[in-house]
């Protein structure tokens, strides 16, 4: 395949793409369609990991090595989505005060550590034989690894918060302060070591590995739309539930301590 | 002044224990209100809640005209408390506990009202004592003094009799005659409904989170319902 | 309403009821926070236990990462920004909790919160007052490292006190308002630094670059960025804290 049609398939990838995340993001907002979209979901991301791993030939210097790319970088675009859904449904639940705000930033928070944990560990998977190290401070696996802990501080806040309405209030605010400091992270770790190759996007990357890369891209995203739902539906569920049960011990009029 | 505290519906919990189940009440201005109640019975969440310290689960409630819920940063220009902890910082001198209260609360400290204060309960010898060195009651009567300084349109007081002598018991019930007489509204939560029958207007009592009978008047003189109550409920 | 149950008229205080209100607007704000950082400092200075332990805890590490590290005198040197830094943190870390420990301890906490006026006064005092706290720390923190470390500090002093400064306003910045948090949950000791330390590696790359250019006195452009990176931390925390601590003290 040459450069230019890989780039056209790829320019039609990402169309076809941004078309179907339409679809896709009505369904994680409906509870029926939860489970086509989870059969999907997988589906795409298996077809997709194929396509990747079999269309593309071994890169030059690192092999086939190269191909973990496909989960890799995928996965991180989805994790800075999550951190977004994070710090927009935080600044919503503060403004509004509704409780699937606040869901809704914790199933985001949920989500995205898995994509997160996911993105570092296939960097150290790439970085033991490359570098010969399974962790170096290359600015992007520091950047993951600071991200993954402040993921991971703001979901053990809500572990140790036991009231509801304080947890949320202070989740929330840890989840924007949080999220603001995602940017400067990422600044200063690169400013930090630079001396490390660029990012891997497709404008910097081999034009035959665009297909894998688009393709992979809009499988992330969609699986964490999807797993962002099955958490969302999940904990509003468990609301609902605490709901009734609270209605019912408000209404007995004898009260169990 | 026109409508004082008037509580509609409010309702909380703690997990998914409700200790309050739908608190009505409309109390005037001028009046002294007992809460009564078991341990648990709510009595400290439903003065905490009327301080705007504890968000109600459910339901609200005006405190002179201005409401608990959305504008509680007005409510508390009109709230006093006497809480459980005396809040006072041990490592400060008497004087120097109420000088920052009045500052935090946007006043300007006054030396001579301060020293009156400190006088009026007893504790003018000890004004540049750290508080540390004070006992329980001495806490509470300098609590008392941080009141006196700013008497509240609403004053709440949680058990305000336990730790105090004889004569504070007159400082705090001769503190909140004065409050009512002034036109505000006294909230005691007590166990010791005889201490505060001499200044109390009606008592409300507080069973499975409500009001029980409500609005006995407290100079009904045969009227020791308190220990009776206190039997029934159990 | 004068049963035999009321009391007696003379016992009953003449009281009116404060309807002035408070002053407000910028300047009463401010004279809140400095009733704030009045109070805490008063207090720390006379429990001076504090303040001593804390600094000997920090002069304390220094020394066990002098012997951690090794003999070799030019190793220590290229190691002592980031020493320092980590010094200040886990000394920082130690005294936040307690900023908010000591309103817990009496139930001052509830009075804070229930007087008229913005809350935000408490967290900008508080802010204050720790900053002042472990700024003090920092000077006998510093003299110690010059010591153990040989390290040149009299020539750089006025460059490196602003980058400690800057460095210290934003840890102090987040470090309270995480603080406001972690101080009235369980496992306060560890949640504290969990939470607080991810949010911290920016600054102290920026921080332990900085100091550790001006110790080796070579390259004095990068230090410019690193405090222009520093500064930029500080900002967008202080501002960030300032607005989002009404909803972690609310209750």
């Amino acid at each position: 395949m040459d450069a230019a049609t890989a780039k056209t398939v790829g320019d039609i990838i990402g169309l076809a793409g941004l078309v179907l995340l339409v679809p896709v993001g009505w369904a994680a907002t409906r509870r029926r369609m939860l489970a086509p979209l989870g059969v999907f979901v997988f589906l795409f991301v298996v077809a997709s990991q194929a396509t990747g791993l079999l269309i593309s030939p071994p890169e030059r210097g690192m092999g086939d090595l190269q191909k973990i790319m496909y989960v890799h970088v995928p996965s991180a675009w989805a994790f800075m989505i999550a951190f977004f859904i994070v710090f927009v449904a935080s600044i919503l639940y503060l403004w509004r005060r509704q409780v699937h705000h606040d869901r809704l930033a914790a199933a985001a928070a949920e989500a995205g550590a898995v994509l997160t944990a996911l993105a570092l560990a296939q960097g150290m998977i790439w970085g033991k034989p490359t570098w010969g190290v399974w962790w170096t401070p290359d600015p992007r696996i520091a950047f993951t690894t600071v991200v993954l802990m402040i993921f991971a501080g703001y979901i053990a806040l809500r572990a140790f918060t036991d009231d509801e309405d304080r947890r949320a209030r202070w989740s929330a605010a840890v989840g924007i302060v949080g999220a603001l400091n995602v940017p400067v992270v990422y600044m200063s770790v690169r400013w930090w070591r630079t001396l490390h190759q660029p990012q891997s996007t497709p404008s910097t990357v081999d034009p035959a590995y665009i297909i894998g890369l688009r393709l992979n891209a809009f499988a992330f995203l969609f699986l964490l739309l999807f797993l962002v739902a099955l958490r969302y539906r999940a904990m509003m569920a468990d609301r609902k539930a605490d709901a009734i049960l609270e209605d019912r011990a408000l209404k007995e009029d004898v009260a169990h301590v | 002044m026109t409508s004082g505290l008037d509580l509609r519906g409010i309702a909380h919990r703690f997990g998914r224990r409700w200790v309050l189940r739908g608190i009505d009440a409309r109390i005037e201005p001028g009046q002294v209100i007992a809460l009564t109640g078991r341990n648990g019975s709510g009595k400290t969440t439903l003065l905490r809640i009327c301080g705007t310290l504890l968000r109600p689960s459910r339901g609200t409630g005006t405190v002179f005209g201005i409401d608990l819920v959305k504008e509680p940063g007005s409510v508390r220009e009109l709230v006093g408390m006497l809480a459980h902890d005396a809040g006072l910082y041990g490592n400060l001198t008497a004087r120097e506990n109420l000088e920052f209260s009045l500052r935090m609360a946007g006043r300007t400290p006054d030396a001579t009202a301060i020293a009156g204060a400190l006088e009026r309960v007893g504790l003018k010898r000890e004004a540049s004592d750290r508080v540390s060195g004070f006992s329980a009651g001495m806490r509470r009567r300098l609590a008392l003094a941080r009141l006196l300084l700013r008497p509240p349109a609403l004053l709440l007081l949680d058990e305000p009799y336990a730790s105090f002598d004889v004569d504070g018991i007159d400082l705090v019930n001769g503190f909140t005659a004065g409050i009512a007489r002034a036109g505000g509204i006294v909230l005691v939560a007590t166990h010791d409904l005889p201490r505060v029958r001499p200044v109390m207007d009606r008592e409300l009592r507080i069973e499975g989170g409500r009001f029980v009978q409500a609005g006995l008047e407290a100079s009904e003189p045969d009227r020791f319902v308190g220990a009776v109550e206190e039997d029934a409920g159990r | 309403m004068s049963g035999q149950w009321r009391m007696a008229g003379d016992l009953i205080m003449d009281v009116s009821i404060d309807e002035t209100s408070p002053r407000q607007g910028m300047r009463a704000e401010w004279s809140r926070i400095a009733a704030i950082v009045w109070k805490d400092l008063t207090m720390e200075r006379r429990a001076k236990a504090n303040f001593n332990s804390v600094a000997f805890l920090a002069a304390l590490i220094l020394l066990m990462f002098a012997f951690a590290i090794g003999p070799d005198a030019e190793t220590l040197r290229t190691a002592a920004g980031g020493v320092i830094w980590l010094t200040v943190l886990f000394s920082g870390v130690l005294s936040f909790n307690r900023a908010y420990e000591q309103e817990l301890e009496g139930g001052s906490l509830d009075m804070l919160v229930l007087y008229p006026g913005d809350r935000r006064a408490i967290y900008v005092g508080k802010l204050i007052a720790n900053l002042t706290f472990l700024l003090l720390v920092e000077v006998i923190l510093l003299v110690v490292a010059g010591v153990l470390y040989d390290l040149p500090l009299l020539g750089i002093a006025l460059p490196l006190s602003l980058v400690v400064f800057l460095g210290t306003v934003g840890f102090v910045a987040l470090g309270t308002f995480y603080a406001a948090m972690a101080s009235r949950l369980r496992a306060r000791e560890v949640l504290l630094p969990l939470l607080l330390f991810p949010m911290l590696i920016p600054l102290l790359i920026a921080s332990v670059e900085a100091t550790n250019d001006l110790l080796s006195g070579s390259a004095m452009g990068n230090v410019g960025g690193w405090m222009r990176l520093l500064l930029v931390f500080d900002v967008i925390f202080v501002a960030a804290s300032v607005m989002a601590f009404e909803y972690v003290i609310e209750d």
